[in-house]
Formats: C-alpha cells, sequence, structure tokens
C-alpha cells in the first residue's frame, strides 16, 4: 500500500509541477493572449497555446528521455538518482546566483512559439525539475516489475517518460490556457501586469527543493 | 528587479493613455560653446504643485561638450513581452549621450528631485566596442536597450558606416553592434520598430562632416544628405529593404511608426525638398505582398521673404523653408504633430487616414523673419522644434534649439533656451497655455523632452489598444 501512496503522490507532483509551469508568465502564456489580440480571431489563442505546448512537451521529453536510458543500468540505480538530484540541485543555484535571463531568447521571432517555448524551457531548466520526480515512479516501477529483463524495463522506462511530460504538458496548457482564456475574455489586458509575479527566486529554489528530495528519496528509499 | 512589473508599463497604448498623468518633465540644456557643462533639467508639471512649470532640480554632469541632444529610458512598455523576460525591470534611469563627446551618462530618476549620475560610459569604450560614434536615439526592445550612432569611426566619424549598437539593460555595459546585414545603409538618425510585427525601420540625417560645424549648403543643394528609410528583420538583424523618396528629399529623420501593434504603417518627416522648400510628411506601409511602400501625404509650403530679413544662409531663396525638424504621433495614432522650425509653426494633423491627413490645428511661435511672441508676451527663440506628447495626448510640450551649429545659421540673432506648452481641444486644436513657459538658465539651450512614466516617443508596446 505505502507503494501505491507515493506512486500516486509522484504522479500528483508531475500534475502539480504542470500547473506551476503554467501559471508563470515567463512559460508564455502572455503570448496567446496576445496572438489572438494581433490576430482579431478567438481562433490564434488554442494555436498559440498549442504550439507552446509542443515546444514545453518537446523540452521534457528531450531532458528525460536519457534519464530513461540510463536506467538500464541498474545497478547504478541509487548514484543515478543520487547524480540526478545534485544537478537539478546545481541549476537551482546557478539559477540563484545567476539572475540574468539569456538574451538568446530575444532573438526568437515571435511567431515562433514553439521554438521559443522548447528553448525557454531549456534555459530554465523547467525539465530538470521533473527528473528526480520521474526517477521516483521510475523506481517504484522497476520494484514491481523486479524480475524484468533490462530491455523490457527500458521500455517501460521510456513510456513513463513520453507519460510525465504528456501529462505534466497537458496541466501546464490547462493551467496557462484558462488564465489566458480569463484575461481575454473578461479581465482584459490591464490584468496581465497584475497578474504577473516575479518568480525567479522562487522558481530557482524549487528547482533546489525538488533535487533535494530526489536525493533524499534515493538514499532512504523511493 | 521588481517582484511585480513596473507599473508605468503597460500592455497596451490603450492603457498608457489612461495610466495617471505625468508630475514631471526631463527636458536636455547643452551648452552649445561647450562653455559650460550640459545637463538634465527636472521640471514640474503637475498644476497642482507650488513648482508648477518651473526647473526644480538639475544634474549638472561634470565634463563640458558634451553636447546632448536625445535620450531615453532604460526600459518601457515593451518589456511586458515574455519572449524578452525584462518584465521586472524598473523604469529608473535615463540613457543621455553626448552627441559631440560620444560619452553616455546613465542618470537614476528614481526620485527626480535627487536625480544623479549613476555610471558613465567614456568615448573610448563606445569607440572600441562599437566601431560607432555621435550616440543619438535610445529605445528599450528586445535585446536590451538600442542606440544609433550618427557616426562611424575615426576622428570625423567616417571610417565605416554609422548604424545602432546594443547595451545592456541592467549593467550598462556595451554589448556590440547590432547590424548583421546593413545592405545600403550608410548614414543614419532616428529608428523604431513594431516589436510583435518584428521590423524595424531607420532615417538618414547626414555624416558628421556634414552637421557638426553646421548645415553644408552645397551638400544640401547637390542633395548630399540623407533620403532613404530602411526596413530591417528586428530580430534577425537585417536590412530587408531601402526605400529612396527621391534625391530632393533631403533629410528624412524622425520615424513614428503607429503604437498599436496591429498596425503596419508610420510616418517620417522630411527637412526640406530641394526643389521648392517645402517640408514633407511621408507614410509608410507593409502592402499585401510584404513589400514596404510610401506616399507623400503632407506637404508644407514655404513663406516668401525679402532677403534683407532673412539670415545669409537663405538670402538667395527669397523664401522661409518650413524646415519640418520633429515630428510626434499621439499613443491613440490619431494625431501627427509636425514642429517646423523655420517657419515658426506647430502643426496639429488628424491621421486617423494616415494616407489622407487634415490639418486641424496651428501654433505660430517664434519663426525665422517672424519671432512670433508667446501669448504671455515674452520671446521664443529660434522656432518649435522637439516636441512631445503627454500619454494621454492632451498636452503637447515643445523646446526651441535644433542643433548649436544649426541653430547659429538659421536664426543669427537668437539666443536662449525655452520650454512651452499646448492644450489639445476635444475635437482637435491647438492653443498655447500662457501660463507654462520656461526660460532655461543663461548660456543653455533645451532639446528633447521625456515624461516621467513613458510618452509617446519611448514606449514600444506588445498588445493592441482593444
Amino acid at each position: 500500500m505505502p507503494e501505491l501512496t507515493s506512486m500516486a503522490a509522484l504522479w500528483g507532483a508531475v500534475i502539480l509541477s504542470g500547473l506551476y509551469h503554467g501559471i508563470n508568465p515567463g512559460m508564455g502564456w502572455p503570448l496567446a493572449v496576445s496572438a489572438a489580440l494581433m490576430e482579431r480571431r478567438h481562433k490564434a489563442m488554442p494555436k498559440a497555446l498549442a504550439m507552446l505546448a509542443l515546444g514545453h512537451f518537446l523540452a521534457m521529453i528531450g531532458i528525460l528521455l536519457p534519464f530513461s536510458l540510463m536506467i538500464f543500468l541498474v545497478e547504478w540505480e541509487v548514484q543515478i538518482r543520487i547524480g540526478a538530484g545534485l544537478l537539478v540541485v546545481a541549476m537551482g543555484v546557478y539559477l540563484l546566483i545567476n539572475r540574468r535571463h539569456p538574451r538568446f531568447l530575444a532573438r526568437v521571432h515571435p511567431a515562433r512559439l514553439a521554438l521559443w517555448s522548447f528553448l525557454a524551457a531549456m534555459a530554465h531548466g523547467a525539465g530538470l525539475m521533473l527528473v528526480p520526480i520521474y526517477l521516483g515512479i521510475c523506481a517504484i516501477g522497476a520494484d514491481e516489475a523486479g524480475h524484468l529483463a533490462a530491455r523490457a524495463l527500458m521500455g517501460n522506462t521510456v513510456i513513463t517518460a513520453f507519460g510525465v511530460a504528456a501529462i505534466h504538458t497537458v496541466a501546464m496548457t490547462v493551467a496557462g490556457g484558462l488564465i489566458a482564456v480569463i484575461i481575454y475574455l473578461w479581465l482584459g489586458l490591464r490584468f496581465l501586469s497584475k497578474t504577473w509575479f516575479n518568480l525567479d527566486i522562487v522558481w530557482a529554489l524549487s528547482l533546489i527543493l525538488v533535487g533535494g528530495f530526489g536525493i533524499y528519496a534515493a538514499s532512504f528509499g523511493h | 528587479m521588481n517582484l511585480r512589473p513596473d507599473p508605468t508599463f503597460h500592455a497596451s497604448p490603450k492603457l498608457a493613455m489612461q495610466a495617471p498623468v505625468e508630475n514631471y518633465a526631463f527636458t536636455v540644456m547643452l551648452s552649445p560653446d561647450g562653455s559650460q557643462s550640459d545637463g538634465i533639467a527636472v521640471i514640474d508639471v503637475n498644476p497642482n504643485s507650488d513648482t508648477y512649470g518651473q526647473i526644480v532640480h538639475q544634474v549638472i554632469v561634470p565634463n563640458k561638450g558634451d553636447e546632448f541632444h536625445h535620450f531615453g529610458w532604460n526600459a518601457c512598455s515593451s518589456s511586458l513581452s515574455p519572449l524578452t523576460g525584462h518584465a521586472f525591470l524598473e523604469r529608473r534611469y535615463l540613457i543621455v549621450p553626448g552627441i559631440r563627446s560620444s560619452r553616455i551618462y546613465v542618470i537614476d530618476v528614481k526620485e527626480p528631485l535627487q536625480a544623479k549620475i549613476h555610471k558613465t560610459i567614456e568615448p573610448e569604450e563606445l569607440f572600441a566596442k562599437t566601431g560607432y560614434s555621435r550616440p543619438h536615439t535610445i529605445h528599450c526592445g528586445p535585446e536590451g536597450i538600442y542606440v544609433s550612432c550618427l557616426g562611424g569611426g575615426g576622428e570625423d566619424g567616417t571610417d565605416g558606416p554609422p548604424g545602432i549598437f546594443i547595451m545592456d539593460c541592467e549593467t550598462f555595459d556595451i554589448i556590440g553592434q547590432y547590424e548583421m546585414d546593413r545592405g545600403k545603409q550608410d548614414k543614419h538618425y532616428d529608428f523604431w520598430w513594431n516589436l510583435p510585427q518584428d521590423y524595424m525601420v531607420s532615417s538618414e540625417w547626414g555624416l558628421p562632416p556634414q552637421f557638426e560645424n553646421g548645415v553644408v549648403p552645397e551638400d544640401l543643394l547637390s542633395n548630399k544628405y540623407g533620403h532613404s528609410i530602411h526596413f530591417w528583420d528586428l530580430r534577425a538583424r537585417k536590412n530587408i529593404q531601402t526605400m529612396d523618396f527621391g534625391e530632393n528629399y533631403q533629410m528624412a529623420l524622425e520615424i513614428r511608426p503607429a503604437h498599436d501593434p496591429t498596425k503596419s504603417y508610420g510616418f517620417c518627416g522630411v527637412v526640406v525638398d530641394t526643389t521648392n522648400l517645402q517640408g514633407a510628411i511621408f507614410t509608410w506601409w507593409r502592402d499585401e505582398d510584404g513589400k514596404w511602400q510610401s506616399k507623400k501625404t503632407i506637404t508644407i509650403d514655404p513663406r516668401p521673404e525679402k532677403p534683407e530679413n532673412l539670415p545669409p544662409l537663405l538670402q538667395g531663396f527669397e523664401a522661409v523653408p518650413p524646415l519640418v525638424t520633429d515630428i510626434d504621433l499621439s499613443l491613440d495614432d490619431k494625431y501627427l504633430y509636425v514642429a517646423c522650425w523655420g517657419l515658426g509653426e506647430m502643426h496639429q494633423y488628424n491621421v486617423s487616414d494616415p494616407m489622407n491627413p487634415v490639418l486641424t490645428g496651428k501654433v505660430e511661435l517664434g519663426g525665422i523673419a517672424r519671432g512670433t511672441k508667446h501669448v504671455n508676451g515674452k520671446d521664443f527663440a529660434y522656432g518649435p522644434q522637439m516636441v512631445e506628447i503627454s500619454r494621454d495626448g492632451k498636452r503637447l510640450y515643445w523646446t526651441n534649439s535644433l542643433y548649436s551649429t544649426w541653430d547659429d545659421q538659421f536664426y543669427p540673432d537668437d539666443e536662449g533656451g525655452q520650454m512651452v506648452m499646448a492644450r489639445v481641444g476635444e475635437n482637435g486644436g491647438l492653443e498655447l497655455d500662457k501660463d507654462f513657459y520656461i526660460d532655461f538658465p543663461k548660456g543653455l539651450r533645451s532639446h528633447q523632452i521625456r515624461l516621467e512614466g513613458g510618452d509617446c516617443s519611448t514606449d514600444s508596446f506588445c498588445y493592441p489598444s482593444v
């Protein structure tokens, strides 16, 4: 039973992290508002949200897949998880010290939303935030599968990576989309700047927290 | 860094118009002969204040001979684009270049009454990092602060073409040249853009030897000043089209794109048409095939005048040219203001239909061989020049000096710096306010004006007015 509870908690974390990324204007929901207003068509908004989601999904899967392949090294599981946790903590510390936004993001054409979303997620370590959660899920899965051949185990972890990235992205898109729609249809542009909070420090601390959790879980159980 | 976006950042031009009005204006003070230090005057423009219409603070720089001209903010409403990641900058610093010294001052105006120099960038650093000189127009945009320069490298600024460089918007370090492919662009003056549509437009005055010691009549009469504007792919940093208005349209200066980012048009003022001495405004726009087009939509005629009343430079022409030296567009894209520095007139055009502007208001003040006095009875040296509109579009501020050496050629008998204000009528029209008249300290002239919280020639918007 504890296995089930922690599994549910980890999937819950996948959804929560998606909602968290979604409400962060830095992940792009104001661009969906802008697209609908610029094109003067409601339809432009779902299209923009879809592009943002695509970029975000690719950034997530781009980070998770290498880890899913590494799980092949079953005997090194704990070390890999601790290493991953340290990496996430390091990214958080880096963002805490270097508070400057990468200038190359400003060179992306404003209509290339998928590319921008991908690069923004990469630059802010959005994918890394999922790694400890994902590795936790894989570890429980591996315990249950226990005797499975390594090849089958890897197949499982790859599917899990896609599942984590997809559910996270859906949650992100729902949260960001909801804010975009409310501002576009009801509240108006005045609320665009009112709902904007500086999450830089909170974001960096979140990475440190999640990384720390990953190290803890790998060292003392799941 | 703020925890929330700066309250003076507005998503759309319409929201900027509804925001609280300006309490302070910042105006350049320059010593025409370099005998005094230049500075920024902080002016109280709150009508309920005891010091309304007075210079309440001055930031005087330590050097002499900078010749201040244009300047701008470190951050504006463009920061509200999530693409750039600058949402939490403060609108706090004025970037003030010396057009003659190539020195740049960053002035902290967070507390307007205690405004002070925050950082100085020495000319040598600018030369070394950019290959440009004579910094001029400032705009804050996607990659930081963009600064146009009128000169290239070398002593007289003709070693290589002039252009734009980028400064870091937090540290104010110079990053380097903007251009990756400048195409035919070989002179520079103003530039502005439409951020969501990702285009930039730049204009041309002339190279430093053509303006630093005064207008060169032979160059003007042989049409050697700038007469083209350039369209750029803003983020790719490429010149995509150069548009030549015709060589007789000498000095294509101020670029004023429509503020609403859904619109793909704007205006450019031309100082003088050498075939007939008219001043002209061109409307430029992007057609359905994506090509840029332009059409002359406003002409202003010269005024015949007896040679004995004219400065030597103009005696042969027996006329006063209008000399369209500055234009400014209200945030609702409705009124275009045109300074006729030679005639001594400020014009207001309704440009709701940008292809068919209609003259809706006019104020006469100063002017060559006319010298119209202010409604309060005081003198106004030179003519109406740098003009700035309040965000709500109800007040128009302007000063009188064009450029030190040019003032002396066109107005050899005038001296002084003044700033005045006119009120805009409910349905257009323009009327001088007799209570707002600032005479600058003796020996100093005035040029560009910036308004607290942004104005109509600083902020770029990322979301349409709806």
